[in-house]
């Protein structure tokens, strides 16, 4: 028998040995990134070496600069620190991100519970609402309903975020909450006359919350990918406003004399994102029974 | 066989009917709650009254919501989607000018990241936890979390700037050289997600009884997993394959953007930023119609592959 049919064949033990060191081990990567990046956006009016919008005077001798002591990741065109730059585009990125996916969350929870719960038309206006929305490819909405704005910003980026992420965890806790509404505990709830809100929150909600909080993890994540590409764009954030995709728009200019400006803001961005999705895949295994292994 | 693959294909296609007439109340929602004026927008805001009366009676825009919505409905299912306020021709015309380009892109960065994502997957599920496993899975970890634009940039730095081996940037009439940076960026997220898919769907396939069988029969293992193996593990696959042309369009608008590739994506940023609403309008229809035969596509693709979904309801 061939080698590879002996390691394809123990591929179903390994798995279940392996399964356990792999998980801890995104989580504590995953764990390690995120923390590092909410400090650093947190801390980012401590941390910071400069003032991330100051224009030294002496211009000429300040702009472009390749990573060096005094500026670590070196400068941008307005020599500006690049170091202090990426590390308050985090705060934005992080407030964003973390604030369009506490919206999201409860505007869908609500909806998704309701809908859930009571079936019937409340329960078929929300899935033709989410069957339209979920046919378009999310960012082309978004780019879409962006035009309808006079002036672009972040916080139309915020609202257009929310009006096109709800549906994902609306359809979420609406599964759930069909399947937990027949349990006995619930039929036996009814039965003794305990009210529906009671059950909704009580009975419902808590037994519904770990999905709920997976998909809002690698929620955070695509809420700050598509606000980065928004301002990359240029129909996010607006100057003074500091963002990593807008920041990237102005290093796309100097990608040849001074790649350096592109590269942080992008790693930043790739390593926030890569952390938040590895911790959304380490609560998936700990907290979804569907996906264990 | 035929009929059987009929009655279900055309129940799909029914179920397209609601879901296009939404796409297409959405996409004209974007005019009618539009809080921005495209009138003043174009004109400034110092524009002569006279002249903006004019121009909204011109572009009917003095209308009721609802009429418009049927004239510009009437108008569409006659390819006409109106004219754009920027360029003053039609919005059709310049989307057939366009289209070639991104349909050129997205179908490379498919053809691309299938052909990458389904050897990586299969070579990772060969020896799985070894190193080439684990450093292949790594890898599409990353391709799945990195931002396009990011990436698009620093491949363009890498082969473009530094090793001059590619075009920077540009269409070049579609000359292949100019398509694979572009490519590869558009389907970078794509060959991560087929990747994995393809080695945890091999893996979970192999474990079952029919490959111990096809085994015990004495084939050689290499038809094991080309015939017998691989076929199953695609159902999966091609949902992602599917599914993964999402990604394709939402990243058409950036990846065109740090290539400078004349498709829709593009022009659909360009149109915002003009606030040429009829050519926005036009371009986030084509990308919705596209998306929507796209999974059209893979559900009928389920009923050629798995006989059982036929019968299922």
């Amino acid at each position: 028998m061939p080698a590879s049919a002996i390691a394809l064949r123990r591929a179903g033990g390994e798995r279940v040995t392996g399964a356990g060191a792999r998980r801890r081990g995104r989580l504590l990567v995953g764990g390690l990134l995120v923390a590092a990046f909410a400090l650093s956006a947190i801390l980012a009016p401590w941390i910071a070496p400069y003032d991330p919008a100051a224009v030294p005077a002496a211009l000429s001798a300040t702009m472009l600069r390749p990573p060096e002591p005094a500026h670590p990741l070196g400068t941008d065109a307005l020599g500006r620190d690049l170091l202090s730059r990426v590390l308050y585009g985090g705060r934005v990125s992080l407030a964003l991100g973390l604030g369009v996916e506490i919206v999201i969350v409860a505007v869908g929870v609500t909806i998704g519970l309701l809908a859930g719960y009571f079936g019937g038309w409340r329960d078929s206006i929300l899935m033709r609402v989410t069957d339209v929305v979920m046919a378009f490819p999310s960012l082309i909405l978004a780019i879409g309903l962006i035009a309808v704005f006079e002036q672009p910003g972040l916080d139309k980026v915020a609202l257009v975020l929310v009006v096109l992420g709800w549906t994902t965890i609306a359809r979420v806790v609406r599964g759930e909450v069909l399947s937990l509404k027949e349990r006995d505990y619930v039929q036996a709830a009814r039965a003794i006359g305990v009210g529906h809100t009671t059950i909704l929150l009580r009975h419902l909600l808590p037994n519904a919350i770990g999905p709920v909080i997976v998909a809002a993890t690698i929620g955070v994540g695509s809420n700050m990918i598509a606000e980065a590409g928004l301002s990359f764009l240029g129909l996010g954030a607006q100057s003074p406003t500091i963002s990593w995709g807008s920041m990237l728009a102005e290093g796309q200019t100097f990608l040849v004399s001074a790649p350096w400006v592109a590269f942080f803001p992008g790693a930043a961005l790739l390593l926030a994102v890569l952390g938040i999705n590895l911790l959304g895949d380490a609560l998936r295994d700990l907290l979804d029974p569907r996906f264990q292994p | 066989m035929l009929s059987d693959l009929l009655e279900p294909a055309a129940k799909r296609v029914l179920a397209l009917v609601p879901v296009l007439i939404g796409v297409s109340l959405l996409v004209f929602g974007l005019t009618a709650v539009g809080l921005g004026d495209p009138v003043r927008s174009m004109l400034g805001q110092r524009a002569d009254p006279e002249l903006v009366e004019q121009i909204r009676r011109d572009y009917a825009l003095d209308r009721p919501v609802h009429e418009r919505y049927l004239t510009w409905m009437g108008r569409l299912l006659r390819g006409d989607l109106g004219t754009s306020y920027h360029q003053q021709r039609p919005v059709t015309e310049i989307i057939a000018e366009r289209l070639p380009a991104t349909v050129h892109l997205a179908v490379a960065a498919t053809a691309l990241s299938v052909v990458l994502g389904m050897t990586a997957g299969v070579i990772a599920a060969l020896r799985p936890g070894r190193l080439l496993d684990q450093v292949l899975m790594s890898a599409a970890v990353l391709g799945i979390s990195t931002p396009v634009f990011w990436l698009g940039m620093m491949l363009s730095l890498l082969f473009a700037v530094w090793l001059g081996w590619l075009p920077v940037s540009g269409y070049g009439d579609g000359a292949w050289p100019n398509l694979v940076l572009p490519a590869l960026t558009l389907g970078a997220v794509h060959t991560g997600t087929i990747a994995r898919m393809t080695r945890s769907s091999l893996l979970e396939v192999v474990r079952q009884e029919f490959i111990q069988s096809a085994r015990a029969k004495g084939l050689p293992e290499w038809r094991v997993v080309a015939k017998h193996a691989l076929r199953n593990a695609l159902i999966p696959v091609v949902t992602v394959i599917g599914i993964g042309l999402a990604d394709l369009l939402v990243g058409a608008p950036l990846t065109e953007t740090v290539f400078a590739w004349p498709g829709i994506g593009r022009m659909l940023v360009a149109a915002v930023g003009q606030r040429d609403l009829p050519t926005v309008m036009g371009a986030v229809l084509v990308f919705a119609v596209i998306y929507v035969l796209a999974n059209l596509l893979v559900d009928l693709a389920y009923l050629v592959i798995d006989p059982r979904i036929r019968r299922a309801r």
